[in-house]
């Protein structure tokens, strides 16, 4: 008799409303793109121009490299609060080792991120915590260990980082290619992939999957290692661009930033789909809200506000649905 | 019993009026009426069984009762007023306690904090007069006859202490009611012994007891008088003393005990044609107060069928030879190799195939496709390279949609949308396709509709007529009867009773679901308990 509730939705008579929620859920966000991008080009100066677009990119990236691992963390019904540590870790690192080299230094830079990330997945994999605390764990411990690496802000001179953060290919900055790989990675992973197709069915029901025998803890394991490598690579990207490393404050708060750009993507959080194109213009949707309020001499507090507002407005949306869905 | 003189009314002992009382409760969960107009009578200085099959209405019954949940019509009287309870705080301060299978206590603090939580004595500055609170609470639990150090956390006691702890809060508090929901389920023998000691005591002030279990034995040497429900309507209420297992058990399924077989009830056919050395043997399984030693054997082409009633192991049973519910000691061997215990994907690469009894928790993926679920157990053997192959996928797919008959708009329709029948027809696609010796069907015809039901029994005729070893779990009795060659009977966790052949038929297995005197131990079970 338990499922009845399902084959109600053979009969047809709340499509209507159904199909509305789940059509804004899927979509609300190129909407709002397109519109915040069609007041921009109408009301602020300079706007369309080549500098504006290649410096919005350039900020955007990191945070969306970041989104696009907490999208597949997202989409096992978990969270990783810890990325922002993470970057912060990565990006103190560098100033350490580039004494071995350029290479070597990002190598290592990368490798925390993948350590960290290995932890995250095992304490949710294996030994079974809840994703938010388990992360919140490595956050709090994580920016301790990049202050303890570089206790103050440490300019980076290395030319290979240097160049890393402020060339460009065909006037295409790195930071930009970079990122734009990244999605192009996860795009693949979650859609042709068989690891991306194990992911989806282990957030959408995990005791169906492990019945079917997938290979659930080593998804999971997976699932946080290339969160934490994809947040080391911002902090990497971070770094070079600014060519600084300062512990305090990089990655500050860009654990919310990512997941708000997860969510209002169509993602939801209970897990069991990634939208990595959702993800995408969700980033740049959070980006260009921030861009408007400076073009227009908001302070960055209010940006804060108005990201909070936007992203508890998504969450209602996605609650709304599955409200009406039972 | 005294036998009371014709004419007069039901038997109600002297001064036994009801103290919790229900009339035309009604409850509905969206479309599902899980309650129809049911009238309940407990009496105070009773210990009152409830019990019924899946459904029946037991837990929404006690959830109504506790202020869980609210009636959508009828009525709840409580010492005999009208009350209404918003919330479960206020069916407790009325008097009504509950003992819950998982204690309902807060593990964290010590056994006298939790017996007395939220009317700690006090000292005069309004602190806790955690003195008094000890004394208090250490006689109270001794007088439960439990030896146990009330300054302890609640948590690190074993289940059966903490129960007992809970009934202590129910006694401080001087509950007129307490309803325990299968309390022993997770027990071990002697902490059960202790907990009728307490409820007689409880009974013998004058409390009322309301008790589920589905240990049928439980209810004869506990209870004095019990209640059916079933498919969420009261069919029966009566004394305990005096009634027969058989007929309490056909009562609960709603049979007749003189009920011959209904030839033709169900769509399966003749006997299949076993043949051959078993390839499926499991024995010796053990799982901790769940199965004790269960054994079983299935041949090629031989449809196995496990009975028994709620609570009495089966879904247990086909589980742990699944590897998904871990086993104390046991063994399963397919084709004569053992399989590793407690690893599901062993279990699948052996050739076992477990369709659950739980579609929506344990089976579909809702926002997956149909045929992203029915692919879902050969993923990692279809991949190569860490790349599906959406060309076998996509043939693999095709073949059992046509082959099953599920009816989707196509195969990239979600799975969410499909009517109950159609997503079981998915399941079985999905464990077919990983080819399996041995099929376990936990209730594969439950909850969905007749059209479909006839399918999935015409299917699974077919299935043992190409040589698969079938394991099927139904809670009807036709099913079994006509469905499986050979039928396990299995109570309180162990094999009870083999029917095959002539003693193959619907009134034997009521019976054997009965279970009781005269009726105990099939010829071939060495490992009975």
């Amino acid at each position: 008799m338990t499922d009845s509730t399902l084959t109600r939705a053979e009969s047809g008579t709340r499509r209507g409303p159904r199909r509305d929620a789940d059509w804004i859920r899927r979509n609300g966000v190129y909407v709002a793109l397109a519109l915040l991008l069609a007041v921009n080009v109408a009301v602020t100066d300079n706007f369309v121009s080549e500098d504006t677009l290649r410096l919005q990119l350039i900020q955007v990236a990191p945070v969306l490299i970041v989104a696009l691992g907490m999208a597949l963390v997202i989409g096992t019904e978990g969270i990783d609060l810890s990325v922002g540590a993470v970057m912060a870790i990565a990006a103190a690192l560098i100033p350490l080792y580039i004494g071995y080299g350029t290479g070597v230094a990002i190598g290592i830079a990368l490798l925390a991120g993948v350590a960290s990330g290995a932890l995250a997945g095992i304490l949710v994999g294996r030994v079974g915590v809840q994703p938010i605390i388990a992360t919140l764990g490595i956050m709090v411990a994580g920016r301790g260990l990049a202050n303890l690496f570089g206790g103050e802000i440490k300019s980076i001179r290395d030319p290979g980082i240097v160049a890393l953060g402020s060339q460009s290919v065909l006037g295409v900055p790195y930071v930009v290619l970079i990122a734009a790989a990244v999605a192009a990675l996860a795009w693949f992973l979650v859609r042709r992939s068989t690891y991306g197709r194990q992911l989806v069915a282990i957030g959408g029901n995990k005791r169906a999957a492990e019945l079917a025998g997938l290979p659930v803890r080593r998804v999971l394991v997976t699932t946080y290692v290339l969160c934490g490598l994809l947040a080391a690579l911002a902090g990497v990207l971070l770094a070079a661009r600014s060519q600084a490393s300062d512990p305090t404050k990089v990655g500050l708060l860009v654990e919310l930033s990512a997941i708000t750009a997860v969510v209002i993507g169509g993602t939801p959080l209970s897990g069991g789909q990634v939208r990595i194109a959702g993800t995408i213009a969700g980033a740049l949707l959070m980006q260009l809200i921030t861009a408007t309020l400076i073009f227009h001499d908001i302070p960055d507090s209010t940006a804060q506000i108005a990201q909070a507002v936007i992203v508890v407005a998504a969450v209602y949306v996605q609650l709304g649905r599955r409200r009406t869905r039972r | 019993m005294t036998v009371s003189p014709a004419g007069t009314v039901p038997p109600s002992p002297i001064g036994a009026a009801a103290v919790l009382e229900t009339e035309g409760l009604t409850k509905s969960f969206g479309p599902v009426r899980a309650l129809r107009e049911v009238d309940f009578a407990l009496r105070s200085g009773e210990i009152h069984a409830l019990v019924g099959e899946n459904g029946a209405g037991k837990s929404t019954l006690i959830k109504l009762l506790t202020g869980v949940h609210r009636p959508d019509a009828g009525l709840i009287r409580f010492e005999g007023a009208e009350v209404t309870f918003g919330r479960p705080a206020d069916a407790q301060r009325a008097g009504i306690s509950t003992v819950y299978q998982e204690v309902n206590l807060v593990p964290l603090l010590s056994v006298a904090r939790n017996v007395f939580l939220g009317r700690e004595p006090r000292t005069r500055l309004g602190l806790i007069d955690a003195g008094a609170m000890n004394r208090a609470a250490a006689e109270l639990v001794g007088s439960l006859g439990v030896d146990v150090d009330v300054t302890a956390d609640l948590g690190r006691l074993g289940l059966g202490v903490q129960q007992m702890v809970a009934l202590a809060r129910a006694m401080s508090v001087e509950s007129r009611v307490v309803i325990m929901d299968e309390p022993t389920s997770s027990l071990e023998a002697r902490e059960v012994a202790t907990l009728f000691e307490v409820a007689r005591t409880l009974r013998s002030r004058g409390v009322g007891i309301v008790f589920v279990s589905h240990r049928l034995d439980e209810l004869w040497e506990l209870c004095d008088r019990v209640t059916v429900l079933r498919d969420g309507q009261h069919v029966h209420t009566g004394q305990l003393a005096g009634l027969d297992r058989v007929s309490l058990v056909a009562t609960m399924l709603g049979r007749d005990v003189t009920d011959v077989a209904r030839e033709g009830a169900t769509e399966f056919g003749d006997t299949h044609r076993q043949s051959g050395e078993p390839v499926l043997t499991a024995s010796g399984l053990d799982v901790r107060n769940r199965l004790h030693g269960v054994g079983l054997h299935v041949r090629p082409g031989e449809v196995v069928g496990l009975g028994g009633l709620l609570g009495s192991g089966r879904s247990e049973t086909v589980k742990a030879v699944y590897g998904a519910l871990p086993v104390r000691s046991g063994s399963v061997e397919v084709d004569g190799r053992r399989v590793r215990a407690n690893s599901v994907r062993h279990a699948l690469r052996a050739g076992i195939a477990l369709l659950s009894e739980d579609r929506k928790a344990e089976g579909i993926v809702p926002e997956l496709s149909v045929r992203d679920n029915i692919a879902l157990a050969v993923l990692p053997s279809f991949s190569r390279a860490g790349l599906v192959s959406e060309k076998r996928i996509d043939a693999l797919v095709g073949t059992f949609m046509r082959r099953l008959r599920i009816k989707a708009a196509g195969p990239a329709q979600k799975v969410r949308e499909l009517s109950g029948g159609n997503q079981q027809k998915v399941l079985m696609a999905r464990w077919l396709c990983t080819e399996p010796k041995v099929f376990l069907l936990d209730e594969p015809t439950r909850g969905i509709d007749v059209g479909a039901k006839a399918e999935v029994q015409a299917l699974i005729d077919e299935l043992a007529g190409h040589g698969l070893a079938v394991v099927l779990i139904s809670s009807e009795l036709d099913e079994l009867v006509e469905g499986a060659d050979r039928i396990l009977v299995l109570r309180d966790g162990a094999v009870a009773r083999e029917l095959a052949g002539e003693r193959k038929t619907t009134s034997a297995l009521l019976a054997a679901l009965a279970g009781g005197a005269g009726t105990e131990i099939g010829p071939e079970d060495g490992d009975d308990r």
